[in-house]
């Protein structure tokens, strides 16, 4: 078992460390993923029913009202 | 449609169309790549030729980039869902949450697990084992790509739910009945595939480089006979889905599939325009002005055959949808205007009796909603004529990606031809003509993607919520302000994929000439 974990690690460390064109891919993921989520997802992307409203109740009533009252 | 706010709409429809189109940019190329990858690599297992392991290394590097810029854009698009359209998120309940769950996790399980062995395990685990993950990654990501396809294929045409009318949600009842729905099984089979032709395309235009630069000649002609195979088939099975999709289209959005033709009005025997050019945007149905095309291009009875496989019969135009055909069966849009305000008011009643304890009244008005829920988004409307898509949009791009399509089939069966002969290399005007199809690919493409969503509105969900019912309310501005955000993080990318993958394509050098 220890020898497979062994195994295991070594093959993704040496794989990771043996990267060439994937080192520069990997920075361009890590510098995307950290806009999206701590950019983007933060500050812009809110879920909306689930910022303004605590429980599904009132979350179905909200979008009932939405739904049968439109604006005009 | 007459209400919310148009400005808010348009910015939050103007940035679901950027960030899906821009992320359809990488998609595609994963999708089929990722199969020319494990055929190529098949051959090397086979036939033990070195040639074919530095070929499959070479592609497997290529997709790699696109993976890597590509991955997580989707993302957004869930973001966007719960932002700016949360009426719409709640209303689809669990239908859009069920697949897109599923699609998560078999996602992260196939690709990111045999994706690692694909990368990092040559030589360091067996031929069979790595040619295993190699098709695991191919086969991982196009399910991937069903789950998506699947949920919008139910936008399309919403199947196997229930609508409960307390939660204003739609629960699963049949799953079956949404995996297995006509319109998602072809727009599965038609999608995949046509994201294989851009493959085939793209790996076709880089062996042309190679060949017209005299450079890595035998990788790219050996490329070439794997790009124009896969990409003939993959073309030939690409139309053929394409008819089902279009056929599916005529039964359950014929607005969409009359949009297709410009068929402004309905027409016994009708014929296919091939090519036509739209004498105004929106004829006046009204007045009955005939004259929709200033030139056309048209095949006899060919639309009648391909929709009802009945060459002299009567296909509806949108104008007998607006007005109603009683021969047809067709509902006119003014009554299905009465019906869904009709379920929109009860719904509201019904709300409005459990609240008072009305048990009477609620039952009353339940009965009259779920009797008109069919037709409950036509409730939002006033005018019929607010109903019609944008016709010349969809015509054309309709025939964009229908010509181009053809145009494929002509550069493949070249491309086949003049590699069994062995003369591919001595082709320039084909080589010239593969390279500059690559980005001819991607129009195509995009066009697929403008008929399927554009061809649906004025819906959000085909019949039951209009898109503007669909929308938060939030600020336009917001909106308008990540639309650009999102338009510089894209083009940031697609540009830095391109850099990428040029550089890789002019430095590498098999030793071949």
């Amino acid at each position: 078992m220890t020898q497979l974990i062994k195994y295991i690690f070594h093959f993704y460390f040496d794989g990771f460390r043996n990267m060439t064109v994937g080192k520069r891919l990997w920075v361009i993921v890590i510098i995307k993923l950290f806009i999206i989520f701590f950019i983007f997802k933060l500050f812009f992307f809110h879920d909306f029913l689930q910022t303004h409203f605590t429980t599904n109740q009132q979350r179905s009533n909200y979008v009932i009202e939405q739904l049968t009252n439109p604006k005009n | 449609m007459e209400h919310f706010s148009l400005a808010l709409l348009d910015w939050s429809r103007a940035q679901f169309a950027l960030t899906a189109m821009y992320h359809w940019l990488f998609v595609p190329l994963t999708l089929g790549t990722s199969f020319i990858i494990a055929i190529m690599e098949t051959i090397y297992v086979r036939t033990g030729e070195e040639i074919w392991k530095k070929i499959t290394k070479f592609w497997m590097t290529l997709f790699a980039i696109n993976f890597a810029i590509g991955v997580a854009t989707g993302i957004i698009l869930e973001f966007e869902f719960g932002t700016n359209w949360s009426n719409y998120s709640w209303f689809v309940g669990d239908i859009f949450g069920a697949p897109l769950a599923v699609e998560g996790i078999m996602a992260f399980f196939m690709e990111a697990t045999f994706f690692a062995v694909m990368f990092f395990g040559w030589n360091k685990v067996s031929k069979g084992f790595h040619l295993t993950s190699t098709w695991m990654v191919a086969i991982g990501s196009n399910i991937s790509a069903l789950w998506i396809l699947v949920a919008n294929s139910w936008m399309q045409n919403p199947v196997g739910m229930h609508f409960n009318p307390i939660t204003a949600r739609n629960e699963m009842a049949n799953f079956w009945a949404v995996l297995f729905s006509p319109t998602a099984i072809n727009k599965f089979l038609h999608t995949v595939s046509s994201a294989y032709v851009l493959s085939a395309i793209f790996v076709l235009g880089v062996s042309a480089w190679y060949l017209l630069k005299n450079r890595n000649v035998k990788l790219a002609k050996r490329s070439a006979v794997v790009a124009s195979t896969f990409g003939l088939i993959s073309i030939l099975f690409t139309i053929l889905t394409g008819d089902g999709s279009a056929r599916e289209a005529y039964r359950v959005q014929p607005m969409k599939f009359d949009s297709f033709e410009g068929l402004y009005y309905g027409a016994k025997a009708a014929p296919l325009i091939t090519f036509g050019v739209f004498d105004r945007h929106r004829p006046s149905l009204e007045n009955q002005e005939p004259k929709v095309f200033t030139s056309k291009f048209e095949v006899p009875k060919l639309l009648s055959l391909m929709a009802t496989l009945d060459p002299n019969s009567y296909i509806p135009g949108i104008d007998d949808y607006i007005k109603g055909n009683k021969a047809m069966g067709i509902v006119s849009y003014s009554d299905r205007i009465k019906m869904g305000q009709t379920a929109l008011a009860s719904l509201k009643t019904y709300h409005e009796a459990l609240k008072e304890k009305n048990d009477s009244l609620a039952s009353t008005s339940l009965k009259t909603f779920q009797d008109n829920y069919k037709y409950m988004g036509y409730g939002y409307f006033k005018d019929p004529y607010n109903l019609i898509p944008n016709v010349p949009l969809i015509f054309y791009s309709f025939h964009v990606m229908v010509g181009l399509g053809f145009l494929f089939v002509i550069l493949f069966v070249l491309g086949l031809i003049y590699s069994m002969k062995d003369n591919l290399h001595t082709k320039r005007w084909f080589l010239y003509a593969a390279l500059w199809t690559i980005p001819f690919a991607w129009l195509a493409s995009e066009a697929g993607w403008l008929v399927n969503e554009m061809g649906r509105q004025p819906w959000v969900i085909q019949d039951l919520m209009p898109t503007q019912a669909a929308l938060s309310n939030i600020s336009s501005t917001s909106v308008m302000i990540t639309f650009f955000l999102f338009g510089v993080t894209f083009t940031v990318l697609l540009i830095a994929e391109i850099r990428i993958m040029l550089k890789q394509i002019k430095q590498l050098n098999d030793g071949g000439h």
